[in-house]
């Protein structure tokens, strides 16, 4: 069986990620499972982790009324799940609905977030791999909205 | 026949007969064809495509999709966008349409022998593909791992989703399949086809990418290919101009140096680099 430490040392996320801090992160991360069908979090909560995903398969939904809810992105194997906790109010901006049995490392976005403070070379590497991140994300939504496949041009 | 005859030949349509007709989402058809007189000359090489003439409406350019190995019927698949195409699929079986070709330079398939295949398909962009798929899966042992990846806008707009299904449970295929807009009941990949990159099982120095698609899409796959470590070399893609003669004669689809007709419409993507970045071309 593997160990977290091996477990989130060969995250893609955490590739390279010196000895140190990796120390430091794994104070803060726990295994976790989730069924099919369940909410890992539902929009407006209140955001104090972030998942390294393992195995499975996540759905990000949009509410809105009077429709069904709406998947703007699917994450799986190797992706992260979860940036609300970096940034205040720390509140989660969709609901995150598992559609196959997920496995995944559960961090404390909390204790990481004071890590980070007491430790701006920690916080530094933490943000920029976030921060490569959300610049994938926002490639594939702006790529998304340009609706390439519509007929209408 | 001399080259003049060959040539003239090539702008007359031959009269063919609507067989059949399947819808595969709820505005795209798949249409099969035979030739009148019941002759067998319906060879073509994946990727090439065929002038369709609606009597009375006008001719259109389309991929041929069907089956390369099989000779008595051509198959194309159709979106209906605009007044012709509208027409070509709302024929009933037993018109008579007329075609022309095939024409073009297909996908490369002898020299992706011996290498790994990666097919990435937009939308409709799968149908020029699915031959080369067959082509693949008809000479298996010529051919290392196949992988498809496949990005619709929602998922009723999928092509071919049995087809897809059946691909992927043969050997040695790798078959992702992703949507723009997911809803509730779909359980697959959501993102654009780019995000599929990261599941997918490549190995770069031994593979050769075929993409279709809109062309920014291609823009975006082939950037991915790169990174990825494929060899600009060894990446196709299939454009799409408004192709009139199919013969190279009228230059409506003149692309840069290049007729997309007569040159492409398959292009290695080191010939049109260039090109793919220029602003309004």
């Amino acid at each position: 069986m593997q160990t977290l430490e091996r477990i989130i040392e060969e995250h893609p996320f955490f590739e390279g990620l010196d000895h140190g801090f990796m120390d430091l992160v794994l104070g803060c991360a726990t295994n976790v499972r989730f069924g099919k069908d369940t909410y890992i979090f539902k929009e407006g909560d209140t955001a104090n982790t972030f998942y390294l995903i393992r195995q499975g398969n996540v759905a990000l939904e949009i509410f809105a009324p009077q429709r069904k809810p709406i998947i703007v992105a699917t994450l799986g194997e190797g992706e992260i799940l979860g940036w609300s906790w970096l940034l205040p109010p720390y509140h989660w901006k969709f609901h995150a609905h598992v559609l196959q049995d997920t496995r995944a490392i559960a961090l404390d976005g909390k204790c990481l977030r004071k890590k980070c403070e007491e430790n701006h070379d920690l916080g530094y590497e933490v943000l920029k791999r976030f921060a490569g991140i959300v610049a994938q994300r926002l490639e594939s939504t702006r790529f998304q909205l340009l609706d390439v496949f519509s007929a209408q041009k | 026949m001399t080259a003049a005859a060959a040539q003239f030949d090539a702008m007359v349509p031959s009269a063919c007969v609507l067989k059949q007709v399947t819808k595969e989402t709820p505005d795209t058809f798949t249409l099969a064809v035979a030739r009148e007189n019941g002759s067998g000359e319906n060879a073509f090489a994946p990727g090439q495509f065929s002038m369709l003439w609606v009597f009375g409406v006008g001719e259109l350019p389309i991929s041929i999709s069907g089956d390369p190995s099989k000779h008595d019927e051509l198959v194309y698949t159709v979106r209906s966008v605009g007044k012709a195409t509208h027409a070509l699929v709302s024929q009933k079986p037993g018109t008579e349409i007329g075609v022309r070709g095939p024409f073009g330079h297909g996908w490369p398939f002898q020299a992706a022998r011996g290498h790994d295949v990666i097919i990435v398909a937009g939308g409709i962009g799968l149908a020029p593909l699915r031959p080369m798929i067959y082509e693949v899966f008809q000479n298996r042992a010529e051919y290392g791992r196949l992988v498809i990846l496949y990005g619709a806008r929602s998922p009723r707009e999928l092509l071919y989703r049995k087809e897809l299904a059946a691909w992927a449970r043969q050997p040695e295929t790798q078959v992702l399949v992703t949507v723009d807009y997911g809803g509730i009941g779909w359980h697959g990949h959501v993102g654009v086809v780019t995000t599929l990159f990261k599941y997918a099982r490549l190995h770069p120095a031994r593979s050769v990418a075929m993409i279709c698609g809109p062309e920014i899409m291609m823009r975006f796959v082939t950037r991915q290919l790169q990174e990825h470590g494929l060899q600009e070399q060894n990446i196709y893609l299939s454009m799409e101009r408004n192709m009139k003669c199919a013969a190279g004669f009228c230059g409506h689809c003149q692309y840069g140096k290049h007729f997309i007709c007569k040159d492409g419409p398959v292009f290695p993507y080191a010939e049109i680099a260039q090109l793919l970045d220029k602003y309004e071309l």
